[in-house]
């Protein structure tokens, strides 16, 4: 009889020299940045990664919320160059290497080739979960370039799991060393994530590791980080505080508490990074993340993470209902990248409001 | 003595099958050959039941002819399109171009359609391109843009190989075609491939920057000119929302951000409607086209 707390694929098999069960990664400088609508300063990006480097987080992500080339209308504009702030967060780490994200379609080889010249060390390239054939060359360009390669599939509940890996597959062929099963959505639930997961694992085997990024949204978050973690998956990210888009990300703290109870090897020490998330995260933070009316609809009706704050911004604009906004995105099947659309619906709200206040 | 040019196709895709029904329609282009590398190309099939040449042995193939095309178009790669334009011209074939490559200076037809009618090679940008940068060149044409920004977003069944092979060039391309055409100070081009079923039509939206005090009448009325000018060779082309004004914020950098959002709906010649990228594609490569046959004819006379 095995232990269900004996997991069957660890960190450790693929870098024996780490000695973890799990290795993770804090995306609260990357998808934080939704959160903080991209106006993180160099000081607080200095701040958050020297407490998560003592705290033992082996990987942080810093990048615009939208990844490298993200500054923009679409996305909003960053307060501080990324380039910058990936500098910052390479020179101020002692352990921790630093990763960076970037969308086929947003960003170019060329800010990859920045980001490395900048001190960043693993590349993670992000595609909507159907289309992994447009980062073929940039996984290409980044092995090429030495650096550690992550692929993200995102908005994994939308396509079942031989879909997703029949796309692992493309990514891995084109060099990618990890693929993510992530939820943008933060609306898989348990063992559709470990359905996912197991299928992606099947599918590449000892190719490549799997990993898997949650959200909150409806509150599953550390319950499906645990159950990817089962299914195979060795590289979990997650923010601290949940600092992420939408409800936020799996509360990286609570996942190491977690791990600690489960006897599952993180190198992080748990005191330490609550402090952290306590003294160095908090005062960073607009507000706490919240499970609220808007972030509810985004679990529920699928709809991507980061289109939160552009859908309140829509709502406030032109006197429409944010959670409204939220349910015609997911209706559209709109993915991640088209939040110009959500200016496109709320016009459309607003003329169906002003034509029934004319009729009554 | 004929009044019609002679072309070529090379890449019987689906761009290039699109506009085969396209030039099949033309008074001053006549179709005559279709190149693929491919035998069992469907297009090559549908190329020849239409009367067209038809080959799966190249572009060698073609350049060894007794009688050569005066015009090719090109809808292959931009790869394939750098390998090959130096030799069209040689033999002193005009290429109109429809891949990412910007070997020749870009063209958009209601911006500058007859700016480069005597040029060896013209580029038709990129898509998205052709379905933004008359916008940007609408507000330009009105009031300073410092900042452009274009989203496109089309639907994943309608964006093939080469253009996922190769999304960087997409960016490029683009962007900097909303700079040389738009008149924008500065450009940037997102795309978005969307798999959502049944198909979405393709969309696009427009940012630019102006300043504060922006003549904010005037680039209202350009913006709906140019959607008519636009219409007049792509029908499916609409403006979905009256132009939006947002005021200078700490979001907007401190300029004014005005946006328009578009929709393309194709022509469904070959390619289905939910398809305007391809079709806006082919349609400006017609425009051009014939733009380039008329002053040769013309000129002939």
């Amino acid at each position: 009889m095995s232990d269900i707390n004996t997991l069957t694929r660890t960190w450790t098999d693929t870098d024996p020299a780490s000695g973890l069960d799990l290795r993770l990664t804090d995306t609260c400088l990357r998808d934080g940045s939704h959160h903080k609508r991209h106006q993180f300063t160099a000081q607080e990006v200095h701040d958050i990664v020297e407490a998560l480097d003592d705290s033992g987080v082996p990987v942080i992500e810093v990048t615009h919320g939208d990844g490298l080339g993200g500054s923009s209308f679409n996305y909003g504009f960053s307060r501080t160059p990324e380039q910058e702030l990936i500098k910052i967060a390479a020179e101020t780490a002692k352990r921790a290497k630093i990763a960076f994200l970037m969308l086929p379609g947003v960003g170019t080889k060329d800010d990859i080739r920045a980001a490395q010249d900048n001190g960043g060390q693993i590349c993670r390239i992000a595609t909507h979960c159907t289309e992994a054939d447009t980062s073929i060359q940039h996984f290409g360009l980044a092995r090429e370039l030495g650096l550690e390669t992550v692929g993200f599939l995102m908005m994994s509940h939308t396509q079942p799991p031989e879909v997703l890996a029949k796309q692992a597959r493309i990514m891995v062929d084109a060099g990618n060393q990890c693929v993510y099963v992530v939820d943008s959505a933060g609306a898989l639930v348990m063992e559709q994530t470990a359905d996912r997961v197991a299928a992606v694992v099947a599918e590449i085997g000892d190719e490549a590791t799997v990993g898997f990024h949650g959200h909150e949204n409806l509150g599953l978050g550390v319950s499906n980080t645990v159950i990817a973690a089962r299914a195979g998956a060795t590289q979990i990210d997650g923010s601290v505080r949940r600092f992420g888009a939408g409800a936020g990300n799996t509360p990286l703290e609570a996942f190491v508490g977690v791990c600690d109870k489960l006897g599952w090897k993180t190198g992080i020490d748990f005191l330490t990074i609550v402090d952290a998330s306590e003294d160095v995260i908090k005062p960073a933070m607009p507000e706490e993340c919240q499970l609220d009316r808007m972030t509810l609809m985004m679990g529920y009706a699928g709809v991507y993470s980061s289109f939160l704050k552009h859908a309140g911004n829509a709502a406030d604009r032109y006197g429409v209902s944010g959670a409204k906004i939220l349910l015609e995105a997911g209706r559209r099947k709109l993915i991640g990248g088209q939040e110009d659309q959500l200016i496109d619906i709320a016009l459309m709200l607003k003329a169906e409001q002003d034509k029934a206040a004319a009729n009554s | 003595m004929s009044q019609k040019l002679t072309a070529a196709i090379v890449g019987p895709g689906n761009i290039g099958t699109d506009l085969m029904y396209k030039l099949l329609r033309s008074e001053v282009i006549e179709p005559r050959w279709m190149i693929g590398v491919d035998p069992s190309s469907e297009g090559l099939k549908l190329a020849a039941a239409q009367g067209l040449e038809s080959t799966h042995e190249g572009v060698d193939w073609l350049l060894k002819q007794d009688t050569l095309p005066d015009l090719i178009f090109e809808a292959t790669s931009a790869y394939v399109h750098r390998e090959y334009a130096p030799r069209y011209e040689e033999a002193g074939i005009r290429a109109i171009d429809l891949t990412p490559a910007a070997v020749g200076p870009a063209v958009i037809p209601p911006v500058n359609g007859e700016e480069h009618v005597a040029a060896m090679n013209v580029n038709m940008i990129t898509c998205g391109g052709q379905a933004t940068i008359p916008m940007v060149a609408a507000v330009s044409r009105a009031a300073a843009v410092s900042y452009a920004e274009i989203v496109a977003s089309v639907s994943s069944m309608s964006a093939g190989p080469g253009t996922r092979a190769n999304i960087d060039e997409f960016t490029r391309t683009t962007s900097a075609g909303v700079e040389t055409i738009g008149g924008a100070e500065r450009g940037k081009a997102i795309i978005i491939l969307n798999p959502a079923e049944p198909p979405m039509i393709m969309r696009d939206t427009i940012y630019c920057a102006v300043a504060p005090d922006a003549d904010r009448d005037a680039i209202v009325a350009s913006i709906f000119a140019m959607e008519k000018a636009v219409q007049e060779y792509v029908p499916g082309y609409r403006l979905l929302q009256e132009p939006q004004i947002d005021e200078p914020s700490a979001a907007t950098q401190g300029q004014t951000k005005v946006s328009v959002f578009v929709e393309v709906e194709g022509a469904g010649d070959f390619l289905p409607p939910y398809a305007g990228n391809l079709d806006i594609m082919t349609a400006a490569a017609t425009q051009v086209g014939q733009n380039i046959a008329r002053s040769i004819l013309g000129s002939n006379a």
